[in-house]
């Protein structure tokens, strides 16, 4: 084996699946000087693949999974290491059935094929399994397993037939060091046990040690080592007798949150339902202290006894059979993150990269991804729920990712709603106009960290003043996380007005000499603008897809502000920051913990806000798109006259310590005006979907182009930006999906009740047939909500071009029934306002 | 009709490094998980085998509440009933146990079940006292044979047979009596999944020690100096599988 080199172009720590498929992508990519080191030896240094169940079910709600799913099946085939056994997921409630017709929903818009089936079907492909346990069961024939330890071993190889790879074994790392520079520190080199290795790129891919290796360069990777208890029960005869490592289908037991998986004689018995059982990541024994290896801890069985005797009612006499023992148990530890998603891409040391909490289901798909993000500075599959820059302050503490870890292990195979809230480690955020919401009967919703009022009770009022207006929810699970009192919010912003905390907005300052340039090169619209003027604009990443919306006022000739969602704020603040020229004279200031914003908007919004200023704030001494300091409620406040609810209307900007004050204000001011206090509801659903706005994470990522979303203005700016290049190519083609807005025609299900989508059903066309855009994707609802002011049930979808004509009648289907739909625009032409009256 | 009674003693499991606690009286479990030692689950398969026709196997501990894990691993693989003397395992000496177990035994006879053969492990695998055997046979008036590796009873007589340096030795000796295991004669079983089940819902007789312990005048345990090891690479790829099969065949696990 090779010794350490004293050099490297990149060092990736750790050879599991994702260790092996990074060093295979980055030679193939053109990487040279390539160093693979792992504490442990080869093919098997001892972390979670190697006692990795192996199967892969493709079918997930999250499209960005899935993806990465199927690219990585797509290579376990090329390699030869894939066996196609089929899979089940079995339904013991009528509740999971529901449950699974959502998943049919998930496997019509990503393309997978999938079909829902009798006990009878499961029956026949595994037979001795009790037909009597479940009701029903989703059937994905695509399902599999592979040989993850010798994918690992192919992708190496590959690698070092180019000449370009070291891979070093059984050598650990015991320091990162990192060296200050203009945007912040930069990794530089890698100390290890055999010696130390000068560098400028590393690659954190060492699974549940992860954070331990990010600590040494002050970088939290916030995963922590769970526990996935599995046994393996025979010989059974039953399998005794097949060929190969597995003949049947893998059976998932979603209500007792079990699998069931063939390898050889045995049968793999996995549980998600024990409880929450966590380590931290320096209390993994080492390879000397562990009886099997560090990540296969000892069983408890405890824990696993209620899952054994549900696991044999299911298949009583296969684990039954004379002969069939348990004779291998363990207490696997596995990544889990607070999200539920990995954690991948470049920290904040620059040069320092991650790829962890990832599964054998997604290895190799992770690994060409991250290696073309390092190449190309992006990756063909859109990775924004992935991104280690995602986390915010307290998402990156241990205790955090330990409490929502022990909430949603259990929901590992859960029924979630897509609304869904965690319990725990909540109020993290509290905006200054809190206290005030609490008395009003806010119902929080945590974005970032921040508790957001959804809709607030002391507004259930109105709910008898529009009566059906409001379009109430007759389904449970079309109305849980929701109420009513979001449209009456919106019905009465629409007549009056509304005054909405927008606290969680990530806001930052970009000021200096070469400000000008860094706002020019990052977004698409001119922002070489006049002093006070407000510019909305997309940021591309260089293969024209969308890094980011967001609104940039320019406060100054080197002064501009950056405005963006909470969700997506600290990508957009690493963004920019990647951006700051060398020199160091013009700097990124965070102002999101300084800065409270609260928005007024409705048709009485103007009288509301002069009755509290002096400040000439009609349309001609304060027009639209633009910004200045007023004076208002005794309090300086920066107001920007924009719209994302398409109302006439402002943005406040105020210091977090006046923000308590003008939030009152506004309400007094605001209530003799009919003026309520909205929520989210209205301003992320309700109020943007009759506008058509598109929100970022929903319609917009970084496999949609500015032309496909339909937000191409007339012209684009002489100034070079990110992903010009790309879009101007983009323009000159015929695009091939667009975004449209369709409208539910009739929402009555077969059972008589009135059904509303909730985003990411599949479109179709009227009689249920599949529909193809040019990238060979399937449209599926990326936003849906209420427009109660058009007492119509909106969604949006990118519909291939030839389906995108105002009038065309499709259908949506919905729990696996179809309802028609038509297509209302086919551009960002709003269905309400259609020449933007409103907001002038 | 045999109702041989098995002693176990929940311990580390020692088939890694050993890493001892902090007052140096015990084995650290947090690694490796706790057991019984390879000798003791001989001796209970070796009950098991012996109660199978005709009989019923006792299993029976010295220790703190965690130990009931082990009595419930002895019920799924076959044993019958469980006795567990609750007690911190520390405070008790060999010669507490032994003491224990009689009472045990003497409590059962008295209450209509006797044990006409008792099983133990040769020595405890983390304290390493090599006693317990010989002080109950002592404390019972029994006959006892220590080491051997396979054990069975016929028409009251009890056949036990083991191998030494000195060659293969068997032994013959009536009943009551006490044996003393090594690993090695037989292959214990895993449990199965209707074992394990069965053995969760078994209930356990709990009892308090008869005595207060004199205690195991241990002093510390002191880890050995790791023994060198030396790697011997077979050789690189295919062309070492001659080698590879040489060894296994060296090792016994191959036949050719």
């Amino acid at each position: 084996m090779a010794d350490v080199p004293a050099t490297a172009g990149v060092v990736v720590i750790g050879a599991g699946i994702v260790g092996n498929s990074l060093v295979h992508h980055l030679t193939r990519l053109g990487w040279t000087d390539v160093v693979q080191i792992d504490k442990g030896a080869l093919p098997n240094p001892g972390g979670s693949t190697g006692h990795a169940s192996n199967f892969i079910f493709t079918v997930d709600h999250s499209r960005e999974i899935t993806d990465l799913t199927l690219d990585s099946v797509a290579q376990y085939r090329e390699m030869g290491v894939f066996t196609q056994s089929g899979g089940f997921e079995i339904a013991r409630t009528e509740e999971r059935m529901e449950e699974l017709r959502r998943r049919m929903s998930s496997a019509k818009a990503w393309g997978i094929e999938a079909e829902l089936v009798s006990p009878a079907f499961v029956k026949e492909k595994v037979p001795f399994i009790e037909e009597d346990q479940f009701i029903g069961a989703f059937w994905t024939p695509g399902v599999g397993v592979v040989d993850s330890l010798r994918a690992g071993t192919i992708m190496r190889e590959r690698a070092l037939a180019t000449g370009e790879l070291t891979v070093v074994p059984t050598v650990e790392v015991v320091g990162l060091d990192t060296q200050d520079g203009p945007r912040g520190r930069r990794i530089t080199r890698v100390r290890t046990t055999g010696g130390d290795i000068e560098t400028d790129t590393v690659v954190i891919a060492a699974g549940v040690w992860s954070p331990k290796l990010g600590d040494m360069a002050g970088v939290s990777i916030p995963l922590t080592p769970a526990v996935h208890q599995m046994i393996s029960v025979g010989p059974c005869p039953q399998l005794a007798e097949k060929e190969g490592e597995i003949s049947f289908p893998i059976i998932r037991d979603m209500d007792t949150f079990c699998y069931e998986r063939q390898h050889g004689a045995d049968m793999e018995v996995g549980s998600y339902a024990h409880r929450a059982i966590l380590h931290e990541p320096e209390d993994i024994p080492s390879i000397e202290q562990a009886k099997l290896s560090p990540t296969e801890m000892p069983f408890t069985s405890d824990d696993f006894d209620p899952q054994l005797e549900q696991a044999y009612e299911l298949m009583p006499e296969l684990l039954g059979a004379e002969g069939a023992e348990m004779r291998y148990a363990i207490n696997g530890l596995l990544s889990l993150t607070c999200d539920g998603n990995p954690i991948l891409g470049e920290s904040e040391v620059a040069g320092l990269w991650t790829a962890a909490a990832v599964w054998i289901k997604e290895g190799p798909g992770v690994g060409r991804a991250v290696a073309e993000w390092m190449t190309h500075g992006h990756s063909e599959i859109d990775l924004h729920h992935s991104d280690i820059a995602r986390f915010h302050q307290h998402q990156k503490r241990r205790e955090h990712t330990r409490l929502r870890t022990t909430e949603s292990f259990i929901k590992t195979y859960g029924i979630v709603h897509p609304a869904e809230q965690y319990e725990s480690d909540r109020d993290q955020r509290l905006s200054p106009m809190h206290d005030s919401q609490t008395k009003l009967g806010a119902v929080f919703f945590e974005t970032a960290g921040w508790e957001r009022p959804f809709w607030y009770e002391s507004n259930a009022a109105l709910l008898e003043q529009y009566g059906d207006a409001v379009m109430p929810r007759e389904h449970e699970w079309d109305a849980r996380w929701w109420s009513p009192i979001i449209n009456a919010e919106h019905l009465r912003m629409r007549e009056a007005a509304a005054v909405i905390d927008l606290s969680a907005f990530c806001v930052f300052d970009i000021e200096g000499p070469e400000a000008l340039d860094v706002v020019q090169t990052t977004c698409v619209a001119q922002c070489d603008v006049p002093v006070g003027k407000v510019v909305y604009t997309p940021v591309l990443d260089a293969k024209g897809g969308f890094r980011s919306d967001l609104t940039v006022m320019r406060l100054g000739d080197e002064h501009y502000r950056v405005v963006t969602g909470g969700a997506h704020g600290m990508a957009d603040r690493a963004w920019f920051t990647s951006h700051l020229p060398d020199t160091g004279s013009t700097t990124l200031t965070d102002l999101t913990d300084d800065v409270s914003t609260i928005g007024i908007w409705g048709p009485r919004a103007r009288d509301i806000v002069s009755s509290l200023t002096s400040d000439d704030v009609s349309d001609a001494g304060f027009g639209f798109l633009t910004c200045r300091e007023v004076e208002l409620a005794d309090t300086s406040v920066l107001a920007s006259r924009i719209s994302y609810v398409g109302e006439l209307g402002w943005e406040l900007y105020v210091p977090m310590e006046h923000a308590a004050g003008l939030w009152d204000a506004l309400l007094e001011a605001g209530a003799p005006h009919g003026a309520v206090p909205a929520g989210i509801g209205v301003y992320g659903t309700t109020g943007r979907i009759e506008k058509g706005y598109r929100a970022y994470g929903a319609e917009l990522d970084s496999e949609r182009t500015i032309v496909e979303a339909g937000m191409q203005r007339p012209k684009v700016k002489a100034a070079d930006f990110v992903g010009k290049e790309a879009y101007l190519a983009q323009r000159a083609e015929d695009p091939a999906s667009v975004l449209c807005t369709l409208t539910v025609d009739d929402h009555t299900s077969a059972a008589g009740t009135k059904r509303y989508m909730l985003g990411g059903e599949p479109i179709l066309t009227r009689d249920g047939g599949t529909l193809t855009d040019g990238h060979g994707h399937h449209p599926y609802v990326t936003s849906a909500g209420s427009a109660p002011s058009l007492g119509k049930h909106v969604l949006l979808a990118y519909l291939p071009p030839e389906e995108a004509v105002v009038g065309n009648e499709l259908a949506v289907s919905y729990m696996e029934e179809l309802y028609p739909v038509t297509v209302g625009s086919v551009d960002a032409t709003p269905l309400l306002d259609p020449s933007n009256e409103r907001i002038r | 009709m045999v109702h041989p009674l098995v002693c176990v003693k929940r311990v580390v499991d020692a088939t890694s490094e050993v890493v001892l606690t902090e007052d140096a009286q015990g084995v650290d479990g947090r690694y490796a998980g706790f057991t019984t030692s390879a000798h003791e689950e001989c001796a209970v398969e070796l009950a098991v085998r012996i109660a199978a026709d005709d009989g019923a196997a006792t299993v029976m501990t010295l220790g703190d509440g965690d130990a009931v894990e082990q009595l419930r691993a002895a019920l799924a693989v076959g044993c019958a009933a469980a006795t567990h003397v609750v007690a911190d395992p520390q405070a008790f000496g060999p010669a507490d146990v032994a003491r224990e177990i009689a009472a045990v035994v003497r409590d059962h006879e008295a209450a209509g079940t006797p044990h006409e053969l008792v099983l133990l492990g040769n020595d405890a695998a983390d304290t390493g006292d090599f006693q317990v055997g010989i002080r109950l046979a002592y404390e019972l008036g029994w006959p006892v044979v220590n080491g051997v590796s396979t054990v069975s009873v016929t028409d009251g007589v009890v056949t036990a047979s083991g191998s030494g340096p000195d060659g293969h030795e068997t032994f013959r000796l009536p009943l009551p009596a006490v044996v003393t295991v090594l690993e090695g004669g037989v292959d214990p079983r895993y449990p199965s999944v209707p074992g394990r089940m069965k053995a969760k819902k078994a209930p356990i007789e709990e009892r308090r020690p008869t005595t207060d312990p004199v205690g195991p005048s241990r002093v510390r345990l002191v880890l050995p100096s790791p023994s060198p090891s030396t790697v011997q690479v077979l050789g690189e790829g295919p062309a070492s599988a001659p080698a590879v099969v040489d060894l296994f065949e060296e090792l016994g696990v191959l036949a050719r």
